[in-house]
């Protein structure tokens, strides 16, 4: 699924980068003065998720199509941990993170003895059966999910119930994850994630353990989407079965794929996309939106796989090329 | 009379309705298989397409008053022409790319199928009239068989089976298999290779269609009866690997067993019993009972 990401991982564009994301922190800096916080904060929480999954096929070649049970588990741990047991924010988010990572690990193990299709189906299928769990556990509030979570005061003093400051932290855990994303791509083990996308036979030849770089970009991937479940609870004040569905897991391969696969800005761009238009549809057509969703899906495939971002990063090189 | 401190009567119901579904499970995971071995694409529809058989039948029934027969008959020849249609117009531009495309585009056609559906039928189950020579029950001395229910597990063997046949054993098959291991070396021999790959696809849809026929009396026809389904056949595809034609459907009918004795003796873990297993297996033979590393 690679051809047309490599370029954006090339010296040239990582200015073209910076520049983006330094008006992109600027532009979510202001947009609460304009733009209703929550919606923000919550399209935030998905545009960190989707980065997470884009870790993971982007620049792992690996399509996990059961990351929703990584978000919404973590979501059920930190919502849980708050109403339950009246921990802190910042506690429950980091249990939920946690919870996450040990999800991923034991999962991980399991899906990374297949390739290609088949680990997309296995872990598609243990995300089915964390939904049932969850259905049927008494922890999780069954069909109702658990409601009315108190988001607390961070370290004891940033009163979190003022949408503002829960905004501003949210942007923070945001730009610092984005950043790390970053990192993790352009650092020694990125590059040899990158390898062994291109060519895995010869990563092995080159006496690289494969399969513990693909485990790490697994458990990497799925502690932000962790993360980005945890901090969603916390922003929304609930957990519900939606999140762990599979309906979800789609839903972030689509933001990842419109937006622009392998790409940094790609992620956060489709997740506005979705989110803004779920939001947008909602009221107004409906039941109509499954639908949609499934044609902008079948679209992107067909004719537009380099997604947003992907096309106008080639459109920029077809340019200076001139 | 009891086994196992279990009443017969319950045991048999619910190895019963094991039999059953794992007779789904075999027609879905069996459809799933033919289409990858010659696509390599994991058809996300087949659920949807599942489902689309049932409605066929349903409305059939409904509007034109078309019988039970005549839609088992038909619906698979309607809905695998649909899939002819998508294979041609879509699927086919993808063989080029990475696999995972494919898996991606037909995700996103179920969810068109499902929803469109949803739209105009709501979510609620409608009833479909089990045929009039199947009404009533045999009385096997220990337990009630309806007769409906024997007709499914009697017509998935045969069809399991036919296919098995024609795919092993004939010589339309061999060609079959000579293309899935290698298409461009059977296209020299001056067989059609595409047009088997698109016939390929609308068999293994009509024969999702026709396990929506045969389903649509048992379970209530209704948009999302598929969609949960065809998650639990993928796990059944783990478990079987899909090298083999014979193994998707021993699988099938083997998982279905299981799920109805955890039924009876374990029933909260019924509906994740099948994904453990599958786990166990990853674990012990990662390429599937059947199957064979690539």
């Amino acid at each position: 699924m690679s051809n047309a990401i490599s370029a954006s991982v090339s010296a040239k564009s990582s200015k073209h980068l910076w520049v983006a994301f330094a008006i992109m922190t600027v532009i979510l800096a202001v947009a609460p003065m304009w733009v209703y916080p929550v919606f923000l904060m919550k399209v935030m929480c998905f545009a960190l998720f989707a980065s997470a999954f884009n870790l993971l096929l982007g620049f792992g070649g690996l399509l996990s199509f059961g990351h929703a049970m990584f978000m919404g588990s973590a979501g059920y741990v930190a919502a849980h941990s708050a109403k339950v047991w009246g921990l802190s924010p910042e506690i429950c988010v980091l249990l939920g993170t946690m919870t996450s990572a040990v999800l991923a690990l034991v999962v991980g193990l399991l899906a990374i003895r297949r390739q290609g299709i088949y680990f997309a189906m296995v872990t598609l299928a243990m995300a089915q059966m964390i939904y049932f769990i969850c259905l049927q556990v008494p922890y999780t509030g069954g069909e109702d999910g658990l409601q009315g979570v108190p988001r607390g005061k961070l370290f004891g003093v940033l009163p979190l119930d003022n949408d503002l400051v829960m905004y501003f932290v949210v942007l923070a855990i945001f730009v610092a994850v984005f950043l790390a994303v970053v990192r993790i791509v352009y650092s020694p083990y990125g590059q040899v994630l990158k390898a062994i996308r291109e060519n895995e036979p010869r990563a092995i030849s080159l006496g690289y353990d494969v399969d513990r770089y693909k485990l790490l970009a697994f458990v990497l991937s799925t502690t932000i989407a962790g993360l980005a479940g945890s901090v969603k609870t916390v922003v929304l004040g609930f957990a519900t079965l939606s999140d762990v569905h599979w309906s979800l897991s789609g839903e972030v391969v689509l933001m990842t794929l419109l937006g622009g696969m392998g790409t940094f800005a790609g992620p956060v761009v489709g997740a506005f996309t979705i989110i803004g238009l779920q939001n947008f549809l909602a009221d107004r057509v409906g039941s109509w939106v499954t639908v949609i969703i499934g044609a902008i899906f079948v679209f992107c495939v067909i004719a537009f796989r380099k997604g947003i971002v992907g096309e106008l990063l080639a459109w920029q090189q077809r340019r200076q090329a001139k | 009379m009891e086994i196992f401190g279990i009443p017969s009567q319950a045991l048999f119901g619910q190895l019963l309705i094991g039999l059953i579904n794992g007779s789904f499970y075999a027609l879905l995971s069996l459809g799933l298989a033919v289409i990858f071995g010659l696509l390599n694409i994991i058809n996300f529809s087949h659920g949807a397409q599942y489902m689309l058989g049932a409605f066929v039948a349903y409305l059939g029934l409904n509007k034109l008053g078309v019988n039970y027969w005549v839609a088992l008959v038909l619906t698979p020849f309607i809905v695998g022409a649909s899939g002819v249609l998508i294979e041609r117009t879509m699927l086919k531009q993808l063989y080029k790319l990475d696999h995972l495309y494919g898996l991606l585009l037909t995700f996103g056609l179920a969810l068109i199928i499902q929803g469109l559906f949803r739209n105009e039928f709501g979510s609620s189950g409608m009833p479909y009239p089990v045929p009039e020579v199947f009404q009533g029950a045999f009385n096997t001395g220990f337990m009630f068989l309806p007769k409906y229910r024997a007709w499914v597990i009697v017509a998935s063997l045969v069809v399991c089976l036919s296919t098995w046949y024609v795919i092993e054993r004939t010589k339309l098959g061999g060609y079959l298999r000579a293309a899935t291991e290698n298409p461009s070396l059977v296209q020299a021999f001056g067989i059609n290779v595409p047009r088997m790959i698109t016939l390929t696809y609308g068999f293994g849809v009509g024969l999702a269609a026709l396990a929506g026929v045969m389903a649509a009396p048992i379970y209530q026809v209704n948009p999302t009866m598929g969609a949960d389904l065809i998650i639990v056949v993928f796990a059944v595809v783990v478990v079987g690997g899909m090298g083999s034609i014979m193994g998707a459907i021993l699988t099938g009918f083997g998982l279905g067993l299981i799920e109805g004795l955890t039924k009876v003796f374990y029933p909260e873990a019924s509906n994740v019993v099948i994904f453990v297993i599958m786990t166990i297996v990853l674990l012990i033979k990662p390429a599937g009972l059947f199957g064979t590393q690539k």
